[in-house]
């Protein structure tokens, strides 16, 4: 019974957060990887570009509300993503035009075009907190726990109560079919196979017919319903606000590196291996423990590596390790 | 500098004057003397790009760790909480260092396979020996007094002490940062010094014993009069009177001049370094290194050592305006610091001026302080205007008016893609 119990709350608290928090991570890595492979650079406006897509399925998702439309006991948010997708790829198609595509044809620097972003996430930050304003924005609707801590002791007899939150069930969902969506196009369609080439080599990409203002403008659509999804999702299980979405900025770039830049698989693999770093390094065992061992062995402090402020430095020591490690991530070889 | 170089001067001096005369002169030196502090910082940055074409986006970091070493030179000591933690808190620091030791070396004599669970497990090892010492004694100290001090202190010397020490401070941190990390390729330079610089400000918020943490240190002692005292003394009442102006007023624009002064020296003395280092042969070597690196290293130049050495003296001079900046503030609030203030808007600075010049830079630092102050007003106007035909109360005309702060990001965006567009060398070229 003490070994279930533990399990319980090692799921309650480890396994379940850090899963949705690692599928988040993975989309928002899948973006900045997918530019990493095809146009070369890292993208700073790649948080920003999160909080834009959430901003637009905000404002569609309280346009929806008071019309009356919902889905019942789904977030309406999610009726409201299509809408801030278009938002979002709006936004990344019209950033390109003015501002990469130029670069581009110079084949300018890679530093020149990460700099470049900066100026764009500048832009970006500005737009979303003049839309939507800096502070915490609620948008969730409909149910909100799949499985309720006090259901679950009833239901199994346990101490420890296991919740499951609607929004997390959802996340994880959504990222699957995303990330299935993904893989289909890059493995299967001539599209997704003229992606691959490009960002294999670029050259010969080129003499063999590939149009690379096509493949550009599909990486950043790509892109945009990647960061859109990963950003709204967020929002739906933690909180938004604009701030969060530029701290959220660098687990992302991490998540990318750790796993190989330019590697789908890496990114994925990338976004858990930070998500739960973050976790299980800033969790407190001493519950867990006790139910573990024999009573006088139980621990008398928190049994904690570290504390839960440096949540985020985790996965910044984690970037620095691997980059100093294996500087070419878990993943290593040809990109895409 | 040119003689267009010159006018960008005159014309941001008249502006400056504008404001004085226009708004108020306490406006006018408050946004002067943050110029100065600007112009500081984006000369460290520029010493880093400009000469060598790193791109370090940890800036804000180094800044933090200028104001840290403030606090750690002006405050007096905390009897107590030494008494009652110092032993502890030494002791940690001891087994971390040697924890350090140990990974080393074992690192060195265990065989490929293991070496990742071998490190691992001698770091999980360490924090747990450090966290038994560690743990109690920070709370011993955060204990006394918590509503005053709760921390060990500082050495209670003179402020101005620390704008050195600040920058040694950074130096020593930049040092080891660049030997972790100046081998990666440039987009990753990017992102670790971008992960280090939220590691330290980390550290500054949530290590109380050390900075006071989110209770922020207030009323740091000044290396310039105080106001209270100023309308006090007989010269200088004298001395107003002697102009007509309101004593209460003028003692707070003379406070602000002598910072201006203290800073302008300052700025003077490292802006002639810089020079000095350019126009060296040291100087025609960066610039080697930068335009080629591999023929610089074909030259026999050694590559890495150089450009560790452009990046602790860049975050040297970053740290030392970091100090100036909390000696100003006169407190260190480690939750102010956010990348977009600290780190980018810093590099809009540099690439507006012109990289690799170092008036450019200088320049840089006063236009887009400058504009980043006055966006405000302008943002505000803006929004009157636009919303001049809209009826009182009306949703839209309130939300605009409300969000018109926030107009001064998109400026900044706007002016940086600008210019790199259609003036990519910036105000002031490089020669």
């Amino acid at each position: 019974m003490d070994i279930l119990n533990a399990l319980v709350l090692f799921a309650n608290f480890v396994l379940i957060p850090a899963t949705v928090y690692g599928a988040q991570l993975a989309l928002g890595a899948l973006g900045v990887t997918l530019i990493f492979a095809i146009l070369r650079f890292a993208n700073f406006a790649h948080g920003e570009l999160m909080a834009f897509g959430a901003t637009i399925t905000i404002l569609a998702t309280w346009f929806l509300q008071s019309a009356g439309v919902g889905l019942g006991p789904l977030p309406t948010a999610l009726l409201a993503l299509p809408v801030g997708i278009l938002g979002a790829v709006a936004m990344v198609l019209v950033t390109d035009r003015m501002v990469y595509r130029f670069y581009r044809r110079k084949r300018a620097d890679p530093i020149i075009m990460a700099i470049l972003s900066v100026g764009v996430m500048f832009v970006m930050a500005g737009l979303v907190r003049f839309i939507i304003g800096p502070d915490d924005q609620n948008f969730s609707d409909g149910v909100r726990f799949l499985i309720r801590a006090g259901e679950f002791k009833q239901m199994s007899g346990l101490n420890e109560g296991l919740a499951i939150k609607l929004s997390q069930v959802i996340t994880v969902v959504v990222a699957v079919a995303v990330v299935g969506l993904l893989f289909w196009f890059l493995q299967k369609t001539r599209a997704g196979k003229a992606m691959r080439a490009y960002s294999d080599n670029e050259d010969l990409a080129l003499l063999s017919g590939i149009d690379p203002d096509r493949v550009v403008m599909i990486a950043w659509l790509i892109t945009a319903v990647l960061a859109t999804t990963a950003g709204v999702l967020y929002g739906l299980d933690k909180s938004f606000k604009p701030f969060i979405y530029m701290q959220l900025l660098l687990p992302v770039f991490a998540a990318a590196i750790v796993g190989g830049v330019g590697q789908p698989v890496g990114a994925i693999l990338g976004g858990f291996v930070i998500a739960f770093s973050e976790v299980t390094i800033t969790y407190a065992y001493k519950k867990f423990l006790t139910y573990l061992v024999p009573a006088e062995w139980a621990p008398d402090g928190l049994v904690q590596l570290l504390s839960t402020d440096y949540k985020f430095a985790v996965s910044f020591i984690i970037l620095v390790a691997v980059l100093l490690i294996r500087p070419t991530g878990i993943i290593r070889g040809k990109v895409l | 500098m040119t003689r267009q170089g010159y006018l960008y001067f005159a014309i941001m001096a008249a502006l400056l004057l504008a404001v004085g005369f226009g708004q108020s002169w306490n406006v006018a030196l408050g946004i002067l003397n943050l110029c100065l502090i600007s112009a500081i910082m984006s000369l460290g940055v520029n010493i880093q790009w400009g000469y060598a074409g790193l791109f370090n986006v940890g800036i804000m970091g180094f800044a933090a760790l200028g104001g840290l070493a403030a606090v750690l030179i002006s405050v007096p000591p905390v009897q107590e909480a030494w008494a009652a933690g110092g032993v502890g808190i030494g002791l940690s620091l001891l087994i971390l260092i040697a924890t350090v030791v140990v990974v080393i070396l074992l690192r060195r004599v265990t065989p490929d396979f293991a070496k990742l669970w071998v490190t691992v497990a001698a770091i999980v090892i360490g924090l747990a020996v450090i966290g038994i010492v560690y743990g109690p004694a920070v709370e011993r100290i955060e204990a006394i007094n918590p509503a005053h001090t709760g921390y060990l202190g500082g050495l209670g010397l003179p402020i101005l002490l620390s704008w050195i020490v600040g920058g040694v401070v950074a130096a020593g941190a930049a040092w080891l940062i660049g030997k972790i990390s100046l081998g990666l390729r440039a987009d990753y330079l990017a992102i670790a010094t971008l992960g280090i610089s939220e590691i330290i400000i980390a550290i500054l918020k949530y290590e109380e014993w050390l900075s006071r943490g989110v209770k922020n240190v207030t009323g740091l002692p000044r290396p310039v009069p105080y106001e209270v005292n100023l309308v006090k003394t007989d010269w200088f009442v004298n001395f107003v009177g002697w102009f007509g102006a309101d004593t209460v007023d003028a003692a707070s624009v003379f406070v602000k001049l002598c910072y201006a002064i203290l800073f302008l020296i300052v700025l003077g003395i490292i802006m002639w370094l810089s020079e000095r280092a350019l126009k060296s042969p040291w100087g025609r070597m960066m610039h080697a290194i930068r335009d080629n690196r591999d023929a610089a290293n074909a030259m026999g130049k050694d590559v890495t050592w150089r450009h560790l050495q452009v990046f602790v003296l860049g975050c040297a001079v970053c740290g030392v305006a970091g100090a100036m900046m909390t000696t100003l503030d006169g407190q260190l609030t480690p939750s102010s610091y956010i990348p977009l203030r600290y780190t980018f808007l810093i590099w809009v600075m540099v690439i507006i001026g012109g990289s690799g010049n170092n008036w450019g830079s200088v320049l840089g630092g006063f236009v887009i302080w400058f504009l980043w102050i006055e966006a405000e007003p302008l943002g505000n106007w803006l929004m009157q205007v636009i919303t001049i035909s809209m009826e009182d109360g009306y949703w839209l005309k309130e939300h605009l008016i409300a969000s018109a702060a926030y107009t001064r990001l998109i400026m900044m965006g706007a002016i940086l893609l600008v210019v790199m567009r259609f003036a990519p060398r910036g105000l002031i070229p490089e020669r």
